[in-house]
């Protein structure tokens, strides 16, 4: 019994104590962006190596979400003789929920994950410890821009996600099942509401983007500098990201369309 | 501890520096002086926190104890943007190199002067080739560092360093793992280096014939103490015992060739996987 006391305040102080270097270490990065904006091309080199490198598997991830929707919508819907609605559906659902969850949980995968080994490894070959010696703040050099960047390129890239999605289900929709074109797009048209999906979509991926890219960057800088610690940061990364995309999402829907 | 060394013309001194890692004390009350100008060595086994030493002065580490003064400036009593400023005038050649591996060999040695200066790219070209040019890799300028050897990765670091012309430099095991030709350069190019420019040069190793050959001042560490200081002459004719068997590579003396453990025939009739804890302190003086 005392044992399982003394695990549960072990863990609950490592983990509180994380979540304040984690926290500290947010602030000093978020400092640093000022000193960065003058720098574009730093921002622009990390948004190619976060956000373009990252099309690929977005797009044809985008694609497929598209088509499964298109199809499993066009069972369900046809049952009830509403197959008409298929452009809302499958806009609808992409919008508000596919576009960024998914988005951000291969965002994680793809982006994160080489935030974190790229971090672990500047740690462990002393890269960090020799810009601080040359009088240069690794925090705001290295890690503002690369948040800046996963910042931007999440919303753009969960936009990216959706619109690819929706040709996706067109092309299964009214490409293969016959769907009328017109009324694909027309009722997309009509139910789907700026502020009240669009906005709301961009919101949570920018949020997912901020907390990935933040998990991400920390569990990088925070590693222990030697190849277990960084592969066990890359997981760690993956990991927590995911689960917080998951729960924030749920929290975000509760307030976003709870009413 | 008495020191020989008047602290007048020191550029770095360290006084009553203690230093612990959990319940490991590195440091214990050492106190060591580094005069402007000269070339001054810490040598020591492996482990006995050398590289710390150097991370205490450059204040990326906090003492527990004791004061590191720079220049006159107290290292940990600076503000951060004070400390950034007096890092501008320190170099720091890790054992690694730390060369940043995303960018050539130019751009690693500009890196420093586009970071701190607002100097026409032309001009930072001129003074990115002179700085290769004292370390002989000028031709090296377009390589990548990981198309470098150990020893080239080094002197692209060492020019890195002297980039921003620091007043001093602290060299980490600057000759560990270079073959012969590479070690003599690095050797020639530390003491030129420091005579050319005027610098004020640390170096820590444990590479004794090579630092004792262009050291002028040495300081023997061992167990988180000073164990021998003074010339080179001086170290190598030390009647202390140990500093004789750091000199020599004795294998065995008053540091053990063996880790500290239990019974040798106890420990290989028991059947238990881990050793037990051995309080006993070893190898000390």
């Amino acid at each position: 019994m005392t044992q399982f006391l003394q695990f549960l305040g072990r863990t609950t102080r490592t983990g509180f104590t994380k979540l304040g270097r984690g926290t500290f270490f947010l602030l000093h990065t978020l400092g640093g962006i000022g000193s960065i904006l003058p720098r574009p091309r730093l921002i622009l080199n990390q948004m190619y190596a976060v956000g373009v490198l990252s099309f690929l598997i977005i797009t044809i991830s985008g694609l497929f979400v598209g088509m499964v929707l298109g199809l499993q919508g066009f069972y369900i819907l046809s049952d009830f003789g509403a197959e008409e609605t298929l452009g809302l559906m499958v806009a609808a659902s992409l919008v508000r929920e596919l576009g960024p969850v998914v988005t951000a949980l291969l965002f994680a995968g793809r982006a994160g994950s080489a935030l974190t080994a790229e971090i672990g490894l500047m740690k462990a070959t002393e890269q960090l410890s020799g810009m601080e010696m040359m009088a240069v703040d690794p925090i705001k050099r290295i890690i503002s821009p690369r948040f800046l960047a996963g910042l931007l390129s999440m919303p753009l890239l969960a936009a990216l996600f959706s619109m690819i999605g929706i040709l996706g289900g067109h092309m299964v929709g009214v490409g293969l099942l016959g769907v009328d074109e017109g009324s694909y797009w027309s009722q997309m048209q009509a139910g789907i509401d700026f502020q009240d999906d669009i906005v709301n979509g961009v919101i949570k991926s920018i949020v997912f983007g901020f907390v990935a890219t933040w998990i991400a960057l920390f569990e990088g800088y925070d590693t222990i500098p030697t190849s277990e610690g960084v592969s066990r940061a890359t997981t760690r990364t993956v990991v927590n990201s995911a689960f917080s995309i998951l729960g924030l999402d749920f929290i975000l829907t509760a307030l976003m369309f709870g009413d | 501890m008495d020191n020989s060394v008047s602290s007048q013309n020191s550029l770095v001194s360290v006084h009553n520096l203690s230093f612990s890692r959990g319940n490991k004390k590195i440091f214990d009350d050492i106190s060591l002086e580094f005069e402007r100008g000269k070339i001054t060595a810490i040598m020591g086994p492996s482990g006995t926190g050398k590289t710390t030493l150097l991370k205490l002065i450059g204040g990326q580490l906090f003492p527990d104890q004791g004061s590191v003064t720079v220049d006159g400036q107290n290292v940990h009593r600076l503000r951060r943007s004070e400390l950034y400023n007096l890092r501008k005038r320190m170099g720091m050649l890790f054992q690694s190199g730390a060369l940043l591996t995303d960018m050539n060999v130019y751009d690693n040695v500009a890196f420093p002067l586009r970071e701190h200066t607002h100097l026409p790219e032309s001009m930072i070209r001129t003074l990115v080739l002179m700085k290769l040019q004292a370390v002989g890799l000028r031709g090296a300028r377009d390589l990548m560092p990981n198309e470098l050897s150990g020893g080239m990765a080094r002197r692209i670091a060492l020019a890195r360093a002297i980039a921003l012309d620091p007043m001093m430099i602290m060299y980490d095991e600057p000759f560990t793992g270079q073959d012969p030709i590479s070690m003599g350069a690095l050797v020639h190019l530390i003491k030129s280096l420091n005579n050319t420019l005027g610098l004020t040069s640390i170096i820590v190793s444990h590479d004794v014939h090579e630092t004792a050959a262009i050291s002028d001042y040495i300081y023997v560490l061992s167990e988180g103490k000073v164990v021998g200081q003074g010339t080179p002459k001086e170290i190598q004719q030390s009647e202390s015992e140990w500093v004789q068997q750091f000199m020599t590579g004795a294998a065995d003396g008053p540091v053990h060739f063996h880790y500290p453990a239990t019974d040798y025939v106890d420990d290989l009739l028991s059947s238990k996987k881990r050793s037990g804890r051995v309080s006993k302190r070893y190898g000390q003086l």
